[in-house]
């Protein structure tokens, strides 16, 4: 009877190791005070109707970049915790933690970082910038927009699940390789929990990357066409074709590892007829095209801020699409390039090294293409255009050890060392979340109706970029000791200045963060002083700066003419015309994508646990929910053109 | 005396180990990485250095510079900055093809001696060695002569690994069911540190070994005392050792199953259990 109702959850398996009981505390602690919050300040109804059933892209993009936020607090935890084990754990020491805890952190981090926190920004960023900068209220799919962010909440949800249901997170790396991620080798709840994180969530970034790529090929202003969408645009384009078309190749090869653990299958055991190498192929074929799926907008982000604070038109635009293009392509014939070790021999190994080596070449020209557009330009340096800087400084190097590591035979020297380890650090930070911190500033004043503070984010930024250094060349360092990655302890003492040099640039780090989080709080409190009442707070070129900020919820009252790429910047050069009010439809909000969401994640939780009436239940709720929703025909409201002309002149 | 006793201290730091090879792969693999971050360099070091100096120059504040909002196109430009990065990449790629083909580790290396056979079996978390032509085996370090070819055949009794002595040469992955072949050769006498390089469960960063790289003569001394050991390794014995321990202090065993290695790499290959002896997959032994 026990079995049948709590399936394999038992007493035992409740959480008892010191980290997760303090971690279980502290979500607690956090939820209690927010519970008490709302509660105190009457503003459930509130938080329910104005945000959380929301369809309004804007403000799903702003929780979105919260709960990006929030992820990237446990995902720092998570590093910090690596590195002081790994700072202590040398010879007879073996510092704090168990090498099963500390394998589960790392999945973790690694886990959290890519699909929580940068896909996170990236959604949130998409979301805000996307429908202004074409010219649209809304996205093609507004429900299935609010159904992509709870998925998302889901999968997040479930990656923390463990510190309140007990059981473990996967101990196998945030790829989890069979046959190690088998029942044969990890028996527990762990990688089922990994599983279900990221099936929810990835079905969430399937649906985002859909309703993207719909919303860009049909929601366009009149007269935008394709070859005068913003650089930001055609960057989205790109990295949400790779989103639809690898993401897809996830779902099904976690989905046969979950056959093969929840049905004893042998898709990927060593033994059965199984094939572990099948999984690894497939896993990045995905994975790779993964990591240009989180630069490749940041690149788009890079040309609006370096031509806007330029104050100069974009240099070699279609040769920067044509490069957008080619990366994105190219994304998609390099996995191999992940597991030259695995023998498939040297023209096989030469092919996909050269393929690597080729995408260097369309990456190259975006650069030179924005020092181009810097040339000639009356440079403003903001802070946005600190933090492209920073990433000239810090990406180009990357690149050359990435360039360096698609040679197979010096691969197999780097394959699974913390020189790789720094090298893909140097990509995801410097390149894509450096990227997002640019964009983030740059919008900021367009999402809020405020600029943010100008010294605290240099002085961020610096914290950033000396952190970074010191915390990852010691990592390229130790790649050349020969120091491979996920040690949870080693033996030769050369080695640990090496790691406390680098948690030394954690911390610096984390100033930096600190910083920016002083810099919000402060900016939030200077407001008035910094209150962007045009709506254009930068001269701006594109078409989210002719909106106010922030943008009403229609975004605009009139959709605008597009006549060239830098539409909004000609249109100041010109005059505005006086605009003619029609009557405008709009989506209403819904509760659909949370219930979906939350029946979905009831299944995922029965997956786990094995737990058959939970997964029935939840399968059946979520199908039942999307049929209803379906069949609801009065998914819209209209805003009549006189109401719409009292909201303009009230505003202006 | 036990003669691995002097095996249980770790080799000394052998500080930045790629760049102090001490095999003919290691150091083909050394060569390659320093010509390629060169050459690169060369491109990279002016751009990057472009781009500060542009900024700075084109700074608002600077009246003397030039400001022309609407030039944003250049024919020759453009071509050339496609044409540098491609011409780059066309010899890093010359670099890449030769390099794959040249240090292939399935590729026999060039020595007048044939190379001495070991076979390696990866378990949680312990290496064992098997030398087929001396009938020998030993666990958790490895010893050959200097100047002659070693043919590592790799495969595994657990989860993928990936078999790594930096100092002679890159990795190659063991995998249960199936043999990869890695060519290495000492280019003087030794101790290095090998290991594993693929998260492989709980015991993953005990997972060491030594090699030991020794003159023919000394090779021949070990050898003998090897046959000399005591301990031998019967298939029941080889089944404990899949039982998952760590930190095992190194071994040597004077006999071993007959057929051993095959019979573990067929482990994988058989149907469903007890439907019949195993087909042996691998020709001599």
């Amino acid at each position: 009877m026990w079995h049948f109702i709590f399936g394999n959850l038992t007493w035992a398996a409740l959480p008892h190791e010191w980290f997760t009981i303090g971690g279980t505390a502290a979500m607690f602690l956090m939820a209690g005070a927010v519970v008490g919050w709302l509660t105190y300040a009457r503003r459930w109804r509130w938080l329910w109707s104005e945000w959380l059933t929301s369809t309004d892209p804007k403000k799903i993009g702003v929780m979105y970049i919260i709960m990006a936020s929030l992820m990237l607090f446990r995902g720092a935890l998570d590093a910090a915790m690596i590195w002081l084990q790994q700072a202590m754990s040398v010879g007879a020491s073996h510092g704090y933690l168990s090498a099963d805890h500390f394998q589960q952190i790392f999945t973790a981090h690694g886990d959290i970082m890519v699909f929580f926190v940068t896909m996170g920004f990236l959604a949130g960023l998409l979301n805000i910038i996307l429908p202004l900068q074409i010219g649209a209220r809304d996205l093609a799919f507004p429900f299935l927009n609010s159904l992509g962010f709870w998925l998302y909440v889901a999968g997040a949800v479930f990656v923390n699940l463990f510190f309140v249901f007990g059981g473990e997170f996967a101990a196998t790396g945030w790829l989890s390789l069979p046959p190690l991620s088998e029942l044969a080798y990890s028996p527990g709840v762990g990688m089922d929990y990994w599983i279900w994180s990221l099936q929810i969530s990835g079905l969430g970034s399937l649906i985002a990357g859909i309703n993207f790529i719909v919303t860009i090929l049909k929601m366009r202003a009149p007269g935008m066409t394709l070859m005068k969408m913003p650089m930001f645009v055609w960057s989205s384009l790109c990295s949400m074709v790779l989103v639809v078309s690898v993401f897809p190749i996830l779902a099904v090869t976690i989905g046969l590892l979950w056959l093969d653990r929840f049905f004893g299958m042998h898709f990927f055991t060593s033994t059965g007829g199984g094939n572990p190498m099948m999984y690894v192929n497939l896993i990045w074929m995905w994975g790779h095209p993964e990591v240009y799926i989180l630069v490749i907008p940041s690149f788009g982000i890079f040309s609006e801020v370096v031509s806007t604070f330029s104050q100069k038109k974009l240099f070699g635009y279609a040769s920067q699409v044509a490069a957008a293009i080619g990366i994105t392509l190219l994304a998609m014939l390099v996995w191999l390039h992940h597991f030259f070790t695995m023998g498939a021999g040297a023209d096989v190994n030469a092919f996909f090294g050269i393929m690597t080596g080729v995408i260097a070449i369309p990456t190259g020209v975006q650069i030179f293409d924005w020092i181009s557009t810097m040339y000639k330009g009356k440079i403003i340096f903001t802070q946005s255009l600190y933090w492209f800087l920073g990433f000239v400084a810090t990406f180009t190097f990357g690149g050359v050890a990435g360039v360096l590591m698609s040679s197979p035979a010096a691969d197999f020297q780097f394959h699974n060392s913390l020189f790789l380890v720094a090298h893909f650090h140097t990509m995801v930070i410097g390149g894509a979340l450096f990227g997002i911190f640019s964009g983030l500033t740059y919008w900021f004043p367009k999402v809020t109706g405020f600029k943010l503070n100008e010294r605290l984010g240099k002085t961020a930024f610096w914290f950033w970029l000396t952190g970074f250094f010191t915390a990852f060349v010691p990592l390229y360092i130790l790649g050349f000791m020969g120091a491979t990655r996920r040690l949870d302890h080693y033996t030769d003492p050369a080695w640990q200045p090496f790691f406390i040099t680098a948690g030394i640039g954690l911390v610096i780090i984390a100033i930096g963060a600190a910083v920016q989080i002083a810099q919000l709080i402060v900016s939030i409190r200077q407001r008035r002083d910094n209150l962007d009442i045009s709506g254009d707070p930068w001269n701006g070129r594109t078409l989210e700066w002719s909106t106010k900020s922030p943008p009403p919820f229609y975004n605009f009252a009139v959709i605008p003419e597009v006549k060239s790429r830098d539409a909004f910047w000609e249109m100041k050069q010109g005059g505005r015309p006086q605009p003619v009010y029609q009557d405008i439809e709009l989506p209403k909000n819904t509760a659909m994508g949370i219930y979906v969401s939350a029946f979905v994640f009831l299944a995922g939780f029965g997956f786990v646990w094995h737990i058959i009436w939970l997964i029935v239940l939840g399968l059946g709720g979520a199908v039942t929910c999307v049929i209803i929703r379906a069949l609801d025909e009065e998914t819209e409201y209209t805003v009549t053109a006189a109401e719409l002309a009292s909201m303009e002149n009230n505003h202006s | 005396m036990d003669q691995t006793d002097a095996l249980r201290t770790a080799p000394a730091s052998a500080g930045l180990a790629l760049f102090q090879p001490k095999g003919v792969v290691a150091t083909g693999e050394r060569n390659l990485i320093v010509t390629a971050v060169l050459l690169m360099l060369l491109l990279v070091v002016p751009v990057v250095a472009a781009a500060f100096i542009i900024a700075y120059k084109f700074r608002a504040g600077n009246q003397r510079a030039a400001y022309d909002p609407n030039w944003d196109h250049n024919k020759f430009l453009q071509s050339l900055w496609w044409g540098l990065p491609a011409l780059v990449i066309l010899c890093l790629s010359v670099l890449t093809w030769r390099g794959a083909h040249d240090l292939e580790p399935s590729k026999p290396l060039q020595s007048s001696l044939p190379p001495l056979v070991v076979q390696v079996v990866a378990l949680r978390w312990k290496w064992l060695f098997i030398y087929p032509e001396q009938k020998v085996a030993t666990l958790n370090f490895v010893e050959f002569p200097e100047n002659r070819p070693v043919r590592f055949e790799l495969t595994a009794d657990a989860p993928m690994n990936s078999f790594w002595i930096p100092q002679l040469g890159g990795q190659m992955y063991a995998m249960a069911g199936m043999v990869n072949n890695l060519y290495l050769m000492a280019s003087q006498t030794g101790e290095f540190t090998g290991g594993a390089a693929e998260i492989n469960g709980r015991g993953f960063s005990s997972m060491k070994f030594t090699a030991k790289a020794v003159t023919a003569s000394d090779f021949s001394v070990w050898l003998a005392a090897a046959k000399q050991s005591p301990r031998g390794l019967p298939w029941s014995d080889y089944l404990k050792l899949t039982q998952p321990s760590e930190n095992d202090p190194p071994a040597v065993y004077s006999w071993y199953e007959p057929g051993l290695y095959n019979k573990i790499v067929a482990q994988f290959m058989a149907p469903a259990a007890g439907s019949g002896e195993p087909q042996l997959i691998m020709p001599g032994m």
